[in-house]
């Protein structure tokens, strides 16, 4: 295509310390300068998407954990608040983060947060339209979530550790139980915000965000959860804006 | 009475223009005092492709930049030194910046960051022979036709020489601008920290740049290292940091070649509270003007 060729050259060793320095440069050893380049700023960008995780961790092995996995996972793209998605794998996977089995779950709620930080803006249904549907077609109405709307769920209260490790962090609180949490990442206007669902919430929404109407996800959301409690649910999740239109099945034909 | 033409054009300069804009790169953490600021008249910079979620915050701070000041898009990521093809997709999401923020300055690096799908986060050097020229011209037009509009593009810092380059950078850069239409967007930081680490004179290298093609001046701090080759010194473009005292003069010596552009002060990390970084741009700003007024005084 083009004669010039000379990117793939100079890309060879910039991600592999251990490789040799391509040829035909003049200060050869100024190529380092581009490869700490790389990794550093690479590295700084996972620590920009994960605070909590370094704040955990400390710094050193923080970094020395990001290092591993960007020369493992560069990105592809350059939109870098859109990278470090399999960084939370790889979390889990980590040797030396075997002793911190949540990790990985306090990552995943930071990668929605800044997914919801970016997603796009739309304008949340109020509870006052819930209220406007005629109860006898709700089942069938399918609740569009926002695109913002986000849920993790984990074995760990890796939401808790989520909350006391975030600016402004927490970090007197005390875990007050070793239970699963659910969280609901989303951002109705433009401050993110991250809460606790209630047993089958975390169903429900799920189901929602497929695209499944109500019915069937109260359904789903009751098999998961005997302690699954409708209204409370819905109207916890209308009031944090999480869905952006009512859609009734005839509008859906 | 005899006065030549460009000694009545540079007298009505001085006398009905003001001096070109002065502006800093927009950080979200001044966003703030920014916005209070009422006496902050400059214009502000963001990089294209911090902008390029579907939407939140980023771009409801850069809605109210525009609103109230000029604004300057700048890219890093278009890798228009590479050896591949543009990505078409985010040449559509740069020109689509461009469409809905209305910069009054586009520009981009003569450099690459993407290669084999990989995004190497750099700002990366490349040989300048007439393959390479042929290639970054061809870019250039390609990000042209998309924005509709005329792009500056910036002469880089850089550490390494290629041995099979054949073409100087400025002679380079001037054929590019020939060739495309582009204009120029001289870095004097980096023309400065180039000519360091290659052993030449920064003003024999100010001297021979295109000056006649340059839309844009960037300033910006570097630090200063050792080389790993030699006792000599290192300069790394750091942009964290106050503009050294070199480059400052070295922006006098620019204005006195004639350049009258927009000028711009790059701070991207280690930020300083916003006072600090606005007064880089006052700086800036009074050393054009008092360059207008030797001028009117000279007439």
């Amino acid at each position: 295509m083009y004669e010039a060729a000379h990117a793939a050259a100079f890309a060879s060793a910039l991600l592999d310390p251990a490789a040799s320095v391509p040829a035909g440069l003049i200060g050869h050893k100024r190529y380092d300068i581009h490869r700490n380049n790389v990794t550093v700023s690479l590295i700084d960008a996972i620590a920009s998407i994960y605070p909590a995780v370094e704040r955990i961790t400390g710094t050193d092995f923080f970094r020395t954990m990001a290092r591993l996995h960007v020369r493992a996972t560069p990105p592809a793209s350059p939109l870098l608040f859109d990278y470090g998605r399999d960084f939370p794998s790889f979390i889990d996977g980590y040797v030396h983060a075997q002793q911190m089995p949540w990790l990985g779950d306090v990552a995943r709620i930071e990668r929605a947060w800044l997914d919801a930080y970016h997603a796009a803006d739309a304008a949340p249904v109020t509870l006052a339209d819930l209220a406007a549907v005629d109860p006898a077609r709700l089942f069938d109405a399918v609740l569009v979530p926002h695109p913002a709307a986000r849920v993790v769920r984990s074995r760990y209260p890796a939401l808790s550790i989520f909350v006391m490790n975030r600016q402004p962090a927490t970090p007197d609180a005390r875990l007050e139980s070793d239970a699963a949490e659910d969280a609901l990442v989303t951002r109705p206007a433009f401050d993110v915000m991250v809460r606790s669902l209630p047993p089958g919430g975390a169903t429900l929404l799920a189901e929602l965000i497929d695209g499944r109407p109500l019915g069937a996800a109260v359904a789903a959301a009751a098999a998961d959860s005997e302690a699954f409690d409708l209204p409370a649910n819905l109207s916890g999740m209308v009031d944090a804006g999480v869905f952006t239109h009512i859609q009734l099945r005839e509008a859906m034909t | 009475m005899i006065l030549s033409d460009s000694l009545v054009r540079r007298s009505r300069a001085t006398a009905l223009e003001p001096a070109p804009p002065a502006g800093v790169g927009f950080k979200h953490e001044h966003a703030d005092a920014i916005a209070a600021d009422a006496g902050y008249a400059g214009f502000l910079e963001v990089h294209a492709e911090n902008y390029m979620g579907a939407g939140g915050m980023p771009h409801r701070l850069l809605e109210r930049v525009r609103r109230d000041h000029e604004l300057s898009l700048h890219g890093v990521a278009l890798s228009i030194g590479g050896s591949q093809p543009l990505c078409r997709e985010h040449l559509a999401r740069f020109a689509g910046l461009v469409r809905r923020y209305e910069p009054f300055v586009v520009s981009e690096h003569l450099a690459w960051s993407t290669h084999a799908s990989r995004y190497y986060n750099d700002l990366l050097p490349l040989p300048y022979t007439r393959a390479t020229l042929a290639c970054v011209c061809d870019h250039v037009d390609q990000v042209q036709s998309a924005i509709g509009r005329r792009l500056l593009l910036e002469n880089p810092a850089t550490y390494i020489v290629f041995e099979a380059s054949t073409i100087g950078e400025s002679a380079f850069l001037a054929e590019v601008a020939r060739r495309t239409g582009c204009g120029l967007l001289l870095d004097l930081n980096n023309l400065f920290v180039s000519a360091v680490n290659h052993g030449r004179s920064a003003l024999a290298d100010l001297d021979a740049f295109p000056v006649e093609h340059v839309g844009q001046i960037h300033l910006a701090g570097h630090s200063v290292h050792a080389d790993a080759d030699d006792s000599r010194q290192l300069l790394i473009d750091s942009h964290d940091g106050v503009v050294a005292d070199a480059v400052w003069s070295l922006f006098e010596h620019a204005l006195r070649r004639g350049v009258r552009v927009p000028t711009l002060v790059e701070w991207d990390s280690k930020l300083p509270p916003w006072p600090v970084l606005r007064s880089q741009a006052d700086i800036a700003r009074d050393r054009m003007q008092r360059t207008l007024h030797a001028e009117a005084a000279h007439v």
